[in-house]
């Protein structure tokens, strides 16, 4: 495992050109390692089976649940495994406007992804490069820093989300920065306390001595060396988002009707819940839940793998 | 320790003065003042008026220091669908908010607790792997899918239990409560426990970590070379150990458990403040959402605050630090 | 006089199945101690000096287990003991003082507590009467103003005086045997002197016989009676102090003295074993020292017998002859 840890950081001895070898080998390690676990390999398969289902969903379902045009309301609330009037079957049933449920899953899953890679991501860039200024740079700009992230930690994500939307206003994208400002935090906070270990060893000393630009350094030396725990963040990050995306979509901040979020169809079937159209909920949730858990058992190997803490 | 205190209290004072700031910022400079100071349905007269009344002509830090004063007079405005004061709107819900929260702060400890030492102790048997297992479900299912299955299985199905609501309530402290009356606790039961779920999971998880952390160490083995009953061992030399992070985390969690309750109380109609920000987020009632959010703010700091205190009591070394300082 | 403890082909076993044996951290290890005796368990570290010790109190961590041999303990074998009947021994009439004082105390609890729990374990009696006692036993190891220290947590106690709290609670209970796993290595070497003397007194006091684990030859020779060299799991030599030390037979204990500074002229190669200490999953066969060992033939492939000339034994077809 400290293997692992070690290698990135001998390559990085090796200025600016990485021979392409050593990498490919260690990629190579590192999936062997990942597939050694059971969970991790099952959760990896769902997960790659999740993206072909949300990249192809227009080619994959059975309807647009979103092209109003093709929504017929005689065929609502119906039950799992019916079929429509024309004998098209809806193998998980119907909404209140006639709208095939699987096909309204295919297309939330890639709202969901887009949504939880997108601020995953964003956050992730933010959140690295702020952490890593603030252990580069040092004095009064890291204090201030760390203050302003010891600050934001200190209160939940939903909160921050909550207050954001209440700044900004209702709607998915809205919800997408809300999650980038409620999460930029974690990475500065890990990625600074990472760095500032690697600031002290003596790979970055040797490129002080080689007077490289102050930049060149930090992104070129510094960042690759604090990256694996800023991995293994954004794959629970993913999970996180995509949760907090339905749970706003369905107290009704995020996504509006139209728009295909998982979020939203549970949210419609919570009226119905109550007369026992259990359905249009509960499929849903399954995906979101199934999805979630695939990016977890990953993200969960993957922090096994990279250790993060040894770094 | 009185000038650790003294020190904190000052900390606590500047992370309350930096929200107000990120607030007044927040709905002042983000989002358009006049709309979230004014009803919408204001004729043009009126808004002009209400702009010049709440100085809105004016140079922005002295309208930053006006809203720093309404704050201080526990000043918020007056919500446009209640028509009442919004601070007196948050505190009369605060009480069912804590209410729901302090039942799933009770539960995730009564239930993660012991199962989380079971685990611990006895890493290798099969039933501690179906608990461990179990709390990796805890933490990826979404509260809010599993409120709604909640009420599926138990109210729509079973029908054991209410779907929604507080049910009787009776008095106490002149506020009323619904965990006093038979009825009460049979709403509070569904969303407790779904507000408790993650929460469980997490006390579950930590305790486990505990008592990994602490069983290898030289003063259990020491412990028990006294010859000390086992129960003597776990319940008084790991125990105590454990309780330093787990009483951190869970009190700074109680903050999230209220932050979280919104969700929760959306979906089982839970009369509390999360209902009532949501409500007034979808309703643009936007001094209830400054009350709201400057009453939160102050709870976590003021929540961080007696949890360090905590921290103080608990961990005999870190009271020998402040006291050097 | 009677032995007052006894153990034979002891086999602690780390990570075995039923079908497959796991590493075999104590290997057929046998000695015998009398009442009020000294014995040093000298080894280097990995040898399987602190199992042997922990084997003895029934403590070995999981996933170790003592999976052969017998400890008889005052004609009790202490190998299947029942948990309760164990306990009762622990800390009553087998104590033990571990390597690191730092970490022995538990940090969150005062020190009076951790005397007067381990008074009432085995003493039914009221807490201000084991207050009283605890008091006694810190003023016993030389602890100043007992009373008021009962109060203090660990962290409020140097090093060495952790050691003598610890020290103090083993005694408390008289015990007839105390496992002293490495009690000084920790400390500096002004506070090793007087914890050495601490114990010698406590021990001497109460008739209580010592298994002092070390590595340090300067500390046995000047405390042990007996002495019993460890070497991969394996005891290579037995023998009182004397004789072990002045006429070593096994090579390996020949090695380990000549090692010792002092033995050693001003200016000459210090004298070293070659080779490194063999990992125990990657044991040699046979003599597990025979790759080290300048004497070793076709023959130390094959585990040596115990030879026992009466008074000491050892395990090895070439001994040393030297002094004879």
């Amino acid at each position: 495992m400290s293997q692992a840890a070690n290698k990135p950081q001998e390559t990085a001895l090796l200025p600016a050109s990485l021979p392409s070898t050593s990498r490919m080998v260690r990629t190579g390690k590192l999936a062997q390692k990942f597939v050694m676990s059971p969970g991790a390999a099952i959760g990896l398969g769902v997960l790659v089976l999740i993206i072909f289902l949300a990249v192809f969903s227009p080619l994959i379902s059975p309807q647009n649940p979103y092209d109003l045009s093709q929504l017929d309301i005689l065929d609502g609330r119906l039950a799992p495994g019916s079929s429509s009037f024309d004998g098209v079957p809806y193998y998980l049933g119907t909404d209140a406007q006639g709208r095939d449920i699987l096909s309204g899953i295919l297309y939330g899953l890639r709202t969901s992804l887009i949504v939880g890679v997108l601020s995953a991501f964003a956050a992730a860039t933010i959140g690295t490069s702020i952490g890593l200024i603030a252990a580069y740079v040092g004095g009064r700009v890291e204090t201030l820093l760390m203050r302003l992230v010891d600050l934001q930690l200190s209160f939940p994500t939903i909160l921050m989300a909550l207050m954001m939307l209440a700044f900004l206003g209702k709607g998915l994208t809205n919800v997408v920065i809300a999650l980038i400002i409620a999460e930029w935090a974690t990475y500065a906070r890990t990625v600074r306390s990472s760095a500032l270990v690697e600031r002290e060893k003596e790979y970055i000393e040797a490129a002080h001595c080689l007077r490289l630009p102050g930049y060149r350094i930090l992104f070129r030396h510094l960042l690759p060396n604090c990256l694996a725990p800023v991995i293994v963040i954004s794959t629970m990050q993913v999970a996180r988002a995509i949760g907090l995306e339905a749970t706003l979509s369905f107290l009704g901040l995020g996504a509006s009707v139209t728009e295909p979020s998982l979020g939203m169809l549970i949210s419609n079937g919570y009226q119905y819940l109550l007369s026992g159209l259990y359905w249009i909920s509960f499929f849903p949730g399954i995906a979101l839940l199934i999805t979630i858990v695939a990016i977890n058992l990953v993200g969960d190997r993957l922090r096994d793998i990279l250790n993060p803490r040894s770094i | 320790m009185l000038a650790s205190l003294l020190r904190r209290l000052i900390q606590a004072i500047m992370v309350i003065l930096a929200m107000t700031i990120i607030v007044f910022v927040g709905v002042s400079v983000i989002g358009n003042p006049v709309d979230i100071l004014i009803n919408p349905d204001a004729s043009q007269a009126e808004y002009a008026r209400v702009v010049a009344h709440l100085g809105l002509d004016r140079p922005l830090w002295q309208q930053y220091l006006m809203f720093l004063q309404g704050i201080f007079h526990g000043d918020f405005g007056t919500s446009f669908v209640y028509n009442k004061p919004a601070l007196s709107l948050i505190v009369e819900r605060l009480p069912a908010t804590l209410e729901l929260a302090m039942t799933a702060l009770l539960i995730a400890i009564v239930v993660g607790l012991p199962l989380g030492l079971y685990a611990g102790l006895h890493p290798e048997r099969l039933s501690s792997r179906l608990i461990m297992s179990g709390s990796i479900l805890g933490f990826s299912l979404p509260t809010f899918w599993v409120g709604l299955m909640f009420i599926l299985l138990f109210s729509v199905q079973l029908g054991w239990l209410p779907s929604g609501g507080r049910g009787e309530t009776a008095s106490l402290f002149g506020t009323n409560w619904s965990f006093l009356t038979a009825d009460g606790l049979h709403h509070l039961i569904l969303p407790a426990l779904n507000l408790a779920l993650f929460k469980t999971s997490l006390v579950l998880r930590l305790t486990r970590a505990g008592v990994q952390e602490v069983l290898p160490q030289d003063y259990i083995k020491f412990a028990r070379a006294k010859g000390l009953s086992e129960n003597r061992v776990i319940y008084t030399h790991v125990l105590k150990n454990l309780m330093i992070p787990v009483v951190t985390i869970t009190g700074l969690e109680f903050g999230s458990l209220i932050a979280f309750s919104v969700v929760t109380e959306s979906i089982f109609a839970w009369p509390g403040m999360g209902k009532l920000i949501i409500d007034s987020i979808n309703t643009l009632d936007r001094p209830v959402i400054v009350a709201y959010l400057m009453m939160m703010v102050m709870l976590f700091v003021a929540l961080n605050f007696i949890i360090d205190i905590c921290y103080t009591l608990l961990d005999p070394r870190v009271r020998l630090d402040t006291k050097g300082k | 006089m009677a032995n007052l403890l006894t153990v034979s082909n002891l086999v602690t076993e780390f990570g075995g199945t039923k079908t497959a044996p796991g590493l075999r951290a104590v290997n057929d290890v046998s000695f015998t101690l009398e009442k009020g005796r000294v014995l040093g368990l000298v080894g280097e570290s990995g040898s399987g000096k602190s199992v042997t010790g922990f084997s003895i109190m029934g403590l070995v961590d999981r996933p170790g287990k003592v999976t052969g041999g017998r400890i008889i303990f005052d004609n009790r074998d202490l190998i299947g003991l029942e948990h309760e009947e164990m306990r009762r021994l622990r800390g009553k009439r087998i104590a033990m003082v571990f390597q690191d004082p730092m970490m022995t105390l538990n940090p969150v609890l005062r020190i009076g507590t951790q005397i007067t729990e381990a008074i009432q374990a085995h003493d039914p009696m009221t807490k201000s009467a084991a207050r009283i006692r605890a008091r006694d036993a810190l003023g016993l190891v030389g602890i100043p103003s007992p009373e008021e220290r009962l109060d203090a947590y660990p962290h409020e106690f140097s090093g060495g005086m952790r050691q003598r709290v610890a020290i103090a609670i083993a005694m408390l209970h008289h015990p007839d045997l105390i496992i002293a796993d490495e009690p000084t290595t920790a400390l500096d070497v002004t506070i090793q002197s007087q914890i050495i003397a601490e114990f010698q007194k406590m021990a001497e006091i109460s008739g209580t016989a010592v298994i002092w684990i070390t590595h340090d030859l300067a500390i046995v020779s000047r405390l042990a009676d007996d002495i019993a060299v460890m070497y991969a799991g394996r005891l290579v030599e037995t023998g009182p102090v004397e004789q072990v030390l002045g006429t070593p037979r096994h090579p390996y204990t020949q090695g380990l003295i000549q090692s010792v500074p002092s033995q050693n002229q001003r200016g000459h190669r210090l004298h070293q074993i070659p080779g490194m200490t063999p990992s125990l999953t990657r044991l040699p066969t046979g003599c597990s020292f025979r790759t080290r060992c300048s004497f070793a033939t076709e023959q130390c492939h094959t585990i040596p017998e115990r030879t026992d000339t009466g008074t000491r034994t050892y395990r090895c077809f070439h001994p040393v002859t030297e002094g004879l």
